[in-house]
């Protein structure tokens, strides 16, 4: 059956590669920096099931430690020039759009289809990763297909890549480690402990102040855990149950519903949501880490306003 | 309670810009042994998780297609189908492509656009390419409003789907708590949230375009 281990193990591959190209990088002053920090990563998605928890505990640290002690360049490979991408744009015009367009379609044609394949009975793709293999596959394709078309020479696509991974840098590993911390957090009930101050300082006597309470709570503890799939079990537990459904009655349906896109708001707001917020500011080579942050915020200050506003309005039939 | 200076570590960490994979092992540390963890054990409790949290980096996989297609200028092409657009800017690019990504996303395609390989190869240099010409800052902004754009049309999209997993997570908890609903109640819900996206962002792109032409008039 074909599952996420393939899929680690063309992640590995790449990542390795990544790391012997940037090890013979002489462009770049940190090569070797590069070439330990994409190795490691090589390493943990070929071997992690290998290496033990106290293992993949130590490698962890090693990237961190390599990242914050500012050992990251960024390599140079040999590129194409703006003038040579004019050039190449009026020649191959709009069929460049066409294997960009071959990602969604894979993607999209992937996760319908490869869940109901079966060989002798037995499922061809584990169902649960079909979305995950389907991109996987989408993107291989696309650089092989965006290699044939354009003529692009044998390395492009591992040395492109490594160029805008270089570009991303620490970032790229920062929601993998986020999502660590969040299982890190639970183990040590840092969830539990917040949801029980947010009930304690949740009114209880006004309807409004309830929904407004769970509404902010929802956002607020996202920001801080970078997630609301963690805030959601835990406000909802600690105020909307007890108090906007079981004392005011409001519907549990609504109630839930705008809770989560409550937490989304937070989402919008918090660093911590890295692969939303930071991994972009650093692929479009933004100055300021936060400026994608600070371009949802109002949108997501006015989204959080309507959220309660629409909670108070549908929540209650009477 | 003191596990609590975890959340602290984190937030003065990003506050003073330290490096973010050193602030969160530290905050990891910090709030395991608080709780009464040794750091070995703090470690191994993170290693485990970072192991078996291998797939949220799957999506690097893509970079190699979007950089030979940049390196054979899909960036350049991308400029040019918008300049020869006379009614193009960047807050009605950005506009629709909210639509489209709320509406792809409320059919559960929330895998089909994404800020690799969507927003870096297309969308910004489209709405940058709709600006022009721009300096240094303005660009910066655009970049950054098309970014929000993608964030802000998934993230009020996905939850009209009715297998996402925020539907599924809220399913599950309610039926341990005893309340059985339905998914499509709760999508159904999802709605007028969305709707409210869609004209408050939406309303915020147009007003971009305004500040960004008040700009060049400055100049």
């Amino acid at each position: 059956m074909i599952g996420l281990p393939l899929v680690y193990l063309l992640a590995g591959l790449m990542f390795a590669a990544f790391a012997g190209l940037s090890a013979a990088d002489r462009e770049n002053g940190k090569r070797f920096g590069n070439a330990a920090f994409w190795g490691l990563f090589a390493v943990s998605f070929l071997a992690g099931d290998r290496l033990g928890d106290l293992g993949n505990g130590i490698l962890a640290l090693a990237l961190a430690l390599i990242a914050g002690t500012g050992q990251l360049g960024v390599g140079a490979p040999k590129t194409t020039s703006p003038e040579t991408r004019e050039t190449l744009a009026a020649t191959y015009g709009a069929k460049l759009f066409a294997p960009a367009l071959v990602i969604p379609v894979l993607v999209l044609a992937g996760s319908l289809t490869l869940k109901r394949l079966s060989l002798h009975g037995a499922p061809l793709v584990d169902p649960k990763q079909a979305t995950l293999i389907s991109l996987a596959f989408a993107a291989l394709v696309a650089a092989i297909l965006a290699q044939l078309m354009f003529r692009q020479p044998a390395a492009a696509s591992v040395q492109e890549g490594r160029r805008l991974m270089d570009l991303v840098g620490w970032a790229a590993l920062l929601p993998q480690m986020l999502a660590a911390l969040g299982a890190v957090f639970a183990i040590a009930g840092v969830g539990k402990t917040i949801g029980e101050i947010a009930v304690q300082i949740t009114p209880v006597d006004s309807r409004f102040a309830a929904v407004a309470a769970y509404c902010l709570g929802m956002a607020a503890f996202t920001v801080m855990m970078g997630n609301a799939f963690a805030a959601f079990p835990v406000m909802t537990g600690g105020i909307a149950l007890p108090l906007v459904v079981g004392r005011f009655h409001g519907d549990p349906a609504v109630v839930c519903a705008i809770g989560m896109l409550s937490g989304f708001c937070g989402t919008l707001l918090t660093p911590l949501a890295a692969n939303f917020n930071l991994v972009p500011a650093a692929l479009l080579q933004l100055k300021d880490r936060y400026a994608v942050i600070r371009a949802q915020a109002p949108t997501a200050v006015l989204m959080l306003i309507v959220n309660v506003v629409l909670m108070n309005a549908l929540a209650f039939h009477r | 309670m003191l596990t609590l200076l975890g959340v602290a570590v984190i937030v003065l960490g990003f506050a003073l810009r330290f490096n973010p994979l050193l602030v969160v092992i530290a905050a990891a540390l910090t709030s395991g042994v608080a709780a009464g963890l040794t750091p070995l054990e703090v470690l191994a409790a993170f290693g485990k998780a970072f192991n078996t949290n291998r797939y949220v980096s799957v999506a690097w996989l893509v970079l190699p297609a979007i950089g030979v297609l940049e390196r054979a200028g899909l960036k350049e092409q991308a400029r040019k189908t918008i300049q020869s657009l006379r009614a193009a800017t960047p807050g009605r690019i950005l506009l629709a492509y909210l639509a489209l990504r709320q509406v792809a996303a409320a059919l559960g395609l929330t895998q089909v656009a994404g800020q690799a390989q969507t927003v870096r190869p297309l969308l910004a240099p489209m709405a940058e390419a709709a600006a022009e010409p721009l300096d240094d800052e303005t660009r910066q902004r655009v970049r950054a409003m098309s970014a929000a754009t993608d964030n802000v049309g998934l993230f009020f999209g996905e939850d009209i789907f009715l297998a996402i997993g925020s539907i599924l997570l809220i399913v599950g908890f309610l039926d341990q708590s005893g309340i059985t609903v339905e998914p499509l109640a709760l999508s159904v819900w999802a709605l007028p949230t969305a709707i409210a996206a869609f004209l408050i962002h939406g309303g915020r792109l147009l007003l971009f375009d305004r500040g960004l032409t008040k700009a060049e008039v400055q100049e």
